[in-house]
């Protein structure tokens, strides 16, 4: 490497791994110039360029990382409760880095360290409520180096369940837009849709033609107004679903059938933003995007015959073209459980008896929280482990799926490594299965499975396909004309990839020669060299003028119930770092109105 | 005349945002805010504001530059070699960030009012968990409160009226008619007078209480003793359960009285594990009364930004928590530290005896609005400016929601806007010593 004078980078003679540009291990040369990739660069531009020496490397486009829980009142609720989880896990300053601590809930600055290091630069945050939005947006300011963005929790909201009860779904429409401004809020999150509400009094439903307390309006019912919505307002992502049941034994019928609700509805994208260049269409074909579907595919009918309900689940995801899920891996080892399903955290409560934590928020969502460990021992975790490899595995096509751990619920991001070492190779999962109790074999499919992952497959797992169900490849995911230059360069040759030596081949996953970012280069062999700040997206979604004046109305009314003034209640641009506003649906006259 | 609405109090946890407020010259004017928080905005336009730097050199005080002022704090922090610094509640998160930041560059341990007042709260959350709920949800749905150890007529005297008790929520239409109100405190407080059934145990026996009530929600009998202990029958401790249980959504305000009685944390975690047993059966919240104002926002920008939610301890380049040993009055006690910067608290006040006294030894610095013990010891005096009246900036509320304040007028000073600033312009010059 040599020192660079301007502001160009060239990383050469790399594998190039970029799906959304078919370039399939191809060596190549990526420019960067100002931050963008560009076609080529002047000699003058290359005579100065910062210069990597990728030969015999992997080159992939930036981790993207579409559902992880890193910012906000639950995780931080985690963090405050579990010092135990801090102690033996501790970073030292550096004269460039922050301190911190903590492992399954690290501290900011670890956190954004941790996943530059692992060569991830794009982050989203799964689950924002909106009266605490503003803390979500803090831990997002003080996070280094990663771009960030996060999802609203919409499925219990009062507002939107009395509008859908109505049948209104364009005021519905104009609440969620004036919600995603007054937040600065990326997406749509719909957790337990009706069940969070029935949380509140302690109850939940089970069903997705339960009505719930009060509001009279079914899982069901949310779930295809909130997916309408979605694209009568043309967001760049589609509705991203936690289903109901979540963490029940049998759970993956009423999966499936949540899935199948929103199966008429067209994706509709409509930002105003500039595309960078990809050979394959890079925008979202889904209508709903599945969160980690392994907590959702649960077979048997209790924990005593529990077994995987993957297959079932995945036979549907084959047969259709409007899902895309992420499997919520289970790697094994300590854990925190966090979401915005209040009930499901309770029902952990009840079989495990640990230190639980619950806020529910007024009018809008709940979270629970509660420390979990995941032991070889366990015949449960065992399954769940299998589950979450077979997800990826048995759905044929790769541009359905997404891996995460769903963070640090199934495990902990810094374990995506070990992920991918058992998606690309059996033997890796043989050894452990040998390892762990016999049930996950026994009570899965996956120790018939072939399949081995390629790292082009890895590629669209980690980057392309995070980034194209979350409208995001316009500039993330790949390495076209014009996106983002953040590039993982990995010490993998593929040509001498070696599938036996696991052990390696997670250690080089782990730990990329380079990460570089918008150009730059941030991390080197797991070291932290530069640390520029990350930019925060969100949309900013219209509607019509008089639908707004309509629906404002009666929010303002609706505000006797907050404990915050209507005036207090947005998110002002201050607590956003680099703020990137996504104009949505932008022509006037396109702008949604009364049917 | 200036005239603002939707101000935010900057007093009590409750963090009021309905404050109207008319300025005109050294007249103000508050509608909303309770006796507490008008007292606070009054001091706008009082007499005994610290309006300039001080600087105290061999017993004498005198007027100083800002910079010189600013350079003094700075070589004080710069010069220790285990500074502490303590952030008080009255100022924003910004500020408190700030002073997070400065005290890992310096290896210093950076501590709050938490503890010294609901430090105990965080550590029983830590054993237990908590399960909890924003304010609204209780307005809105809560026919039952439970006041244990709290006060809130004389704490937070808006805390029954805007959010527990009084306010017309979505299923509580009437208001305290729909409401059934429990108070557990050893006195008779006007809020136990106000009170549908007062528990009046014997002091410093909350644990009892607390481990007598789970006994009886697991079906058994206390051992008969307790009602000596606590001073409460078994049948009114069934009397409270059955309410507890047979209400549709209850919630329990916990304030010092658990937090700085016999046990402690021990009392907040038996609380927090008799709420969650609570919820096989009813809906079932709890929730820290907090007295000072941003006394919540510390601990969750702490934990966000170091991992832990007061008293750390940057000495070793890494965050380290063990409260007891790393939270300031242990360490003024022990002697353990050897300069130090107040900002917006008076720990000379609140403090024991000996943490006063040694505090008195060292060199220190220290920003406030108004003079106090704190200021009369301290070396250097910055002038505090007032958050929420003239800054912006964020607030924890007592439930952890972020309230984000605006300000209705200005700093009155030229050399700074906000302690964030000041907080800010320190850094610099230690960084400048330091390097
Ligand atoms: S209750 Fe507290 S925040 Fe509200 S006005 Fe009174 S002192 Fe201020
Ligand atoms: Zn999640």
């Amino acid at each position: 490497m040599t020192a660079a004078t301007n502001n160009t980078t060239i990383i050469r003679n790399g594998h190039v791994f970029d799906p959304l540009n078919e370039i399939n291990g191809d060596i190549k040369d990526i420019f960067i110039k100002d931050g963008k990739v560009v076609s080529s660069l002047t000699s003058a531009e290359q005579r100065d360029a910062t210069i990597i020496d990728a030969t015999g490397k992997t080159v992939m486009p930036g981790g993207v990382d579409s559902h992880s829980h890193v910012a906000g009142a639950k995780v931080n609720a985690g963090r405050l409760m579990r010092p135990e989880d801090h102690y033996k896990s501790v970073r030292t300053k550096t004269a460039l880095t922050h301190s911190g601590s903590g492992y399954t809930v690290p501290s900011v600055y670890k956190q954004g360290y941790d996943y530059a290091a692992m060569g991830y630069t794009t982050v989203f945050e799964a689950a924002m409520p909106p009266l605490e939005a503003r803390h979500t947006h803090e831990e997002m300011r003080s996070t280094p180096i990663l771009d960030m963005g996060a999802y609203l929790v919409l499925g219990n909201n009062w507002f939107v369940m009395r509008c859908l009860k109505e049948g209104d779904v364009e005021k519905a429409a104009a609440y969620v837009a004036w919600m995603m401004r007054t937040h600065k809020a990326y997406g749509i999150k719909c957790v337990n849709p009706a069940g969070v509400e029935n949380w509140g009094w302690a109850k939940n439903v089970h069903g997705l033609d339960e009505p719930n307390i009060h509001f009279e309006v079914t899982s069901r019912e949310i779930i295809h107004g909130l997916a309408e919505v979605n694209e009568l307002l043309g967001l760049p992502m589609s509705l991203h679903l936690h289903t109901n049941n979540l963490g029940h034994p049998g759970n993956w019928e009423i999966t499936r059938d949540s899935l199948a609700i929103p199966s008429d509805i067209k994706p509709s994208q409509k930002t105003g933003v500039e595309w960078a260049e990809t050979k394959m269409n890079s925008r979202r074909k889904q209508s709903v995007y599945l969160a980690h579907a392994q907590f959702s595919a649960f077979g048997g009918s209790s924990w005593r015959d529990f077994q995987s309900g993957v297959a079932g689940l995945v036979d549907y995801v084959n047969k259709c073209d409007h899902v895309v899920i992420d499997n919520g891996a289970v790697p094994f080892g300590p854990a925190t459980a966090m979401t915005g399903d209040g009930p499901a955290i309770h029902d952990l409560y009840m079989l495990s008896g640990q230190k639980w934590s619950n806020t529910d928020v007024e009018m809008e969502c709940g979270s629970g929280v509660i420390p979990f460990v995941y032991l070889k021992s366990s015949p449960i975790s065992s399954i769940q482990w299998a589950m979450g490899l077979e997800l990826l595995l048995l759905i044929n096509d790769p541009w359905k799926t997404i891996m995460t751990t769903d963070h640090p619920n199934g495990g902990v991001f810094t374990q995506y490594p070990q992920v991918m070492t058992w998606l690309m190779s059996k033997k890796a999962r043989d050894d452990t299965a040998k390892e762990c109790h016999k049930w996950a074999y026994d009570k899965s499919s996956l120790g018939g499975v072939d399949r081995e992952m390629s790292l082009y497959e890895m590629a669209i797992l980690t980057r392309a396909n995070p980034a194209c169900t979350i409208g995001m490849a316009y500039r993330k995911g790949h390495l076209g004309v014009g996106a983002d230059g953040d590039v993982t360069i990995y010490d993998i040759d593929p040509g001498k990839l070696n599938l036996n030596d696991t052990a390696a081949l997670t250690a080089r996953l782990a730990r990329p020669d380079f990460t570089v970012k918008d150009g730059r280069i941030v991390a080197r062999q797991g070291e932290i060299v530069a640390v520029p700040e990350g930019r925060r997206y969100y949309c900013r979604p219209h509607v019509d003028d008089a639908l707004e004046k309509e629906m404002l109305a009666d929010v303002k009314d609706w505000f006797k119930y907050y404990t915050v003034g209507f005036a207090n209640y947005p998110v002002p641009e201050k607590y956003l770092k680099n703020p990137v506003a996504i104009p949505v649906h932008n022509a006037e006259a396109e702008a949604l109105a009364r049917r | 005349m200036t005239a603002s609405k939707n101000i935010v109090c900057p007093v009590c946890g409750a963090s009021c945002d309905d404050i109207q407020v008319e300025l005109s010259g050294d007249k103000i004017n508050v509608k909303n805010a309770c006796k507490m928080g008008n007292a606070k905005f009054q001091e706008i336009v009082g007499s005994h504001r610290i309006l300039q730097p001080l600087l105290q050199e061999k017993g004498m005080v005198r007027p100083a530059q800002w910079e010189e002022a600013i350079e003094r704090t700075a070589e004080i922090l710069a010069d220790a070699r285990r500074p502490l610094i303590f952030m008080g509640s009255e100022t924003s998160c910004e500020a408190m960030e700030v002073g997070l930041h400065l005290g890992e560059f310096l290896g210093a341990v950076v501590d709050s009012n938490a503890t010294v007042c609901h430090g105990p709260t965080a550590m029983g959350i830590q054993e237990a968990g908590r399960v909890g709920a924003t304010a609204g949800q209780s307005k809105s749905r809560s026919d039952l409160a439970v006041y244990w150890g709290s006060n809130p007529l004389e704490s937070m005297p808006r805390h029954m009226s805007r959010y527990a008790v009084y306010p017309r929520g979505y299923w509580t239409r009437r208001g305290r008619f729909d409401r059934t109100i429990i108070t557990v405190d050893p006195r008779r407080s006007i809020t136990a007078e106000n009170s549908d059934l007062h528990i009046q145990l014997r002091p410093n026996t909350d644990y009892e209480l607390l481990s007598a009530l789970l006994t009886l929600l697991h079906g058994k009998r206390p051992h008969p003793s307790v009602e000596k202990v606590t001073g409460v029958s078994i049948s009114q401790m069934e009397e409270m359960l059955d309410l507890m249980k047979n209400c549709n959504f209850g919630s329990i305000y916990v304030g010092l009285g658990i937090a700085s009685s016999y046990g402690k944390h021990r009392n907040a975690e038996a609380a927090f594990n008799l709420v969650k047993e609570l919820n096989a059966h009813t809906k079932f919240v709890i929730g820290a009364l907090r007295g000072h104002c941003n006394v919540a926002g510390f601990n969750q920008i702490a934990s966000y930004l170091y991992g832990f939610p007061f008293g750390l301890d940057f000495s070793r380049g890494y965050p380290r928590y063990n409260p007891g040993e790393y939270t300031a009055v242990d360490l003024l006690r022990d002697r353990d530290v050897d300069a130090a910067l107040i900002v917006s608290a008076d720990p000379v006040s609140h403090f024991p005896a000996a943490c006063a006294k040694y505090l008195a030894e060292i060199p220190m610095a220290c920003i406030d609005i108004a003079p106090c013990p704190t200021t009369m010891i301290s070396n250097v005096v910055l002038p505090g400016v007032i958050d929420a009246m003239e800054c912006d900036g964020t607030f924890y509320r007592l439930d952890d929601v972020p309230i984000y304040f605006q300000p209705f007028t200005k700093s009155p000073f030229s050399f700074t806007k906000s302690n964030e600033d000041t907080m800010k312009q320190i850094f610099e010059r230690v960084k400048a010593i330091k390097r």
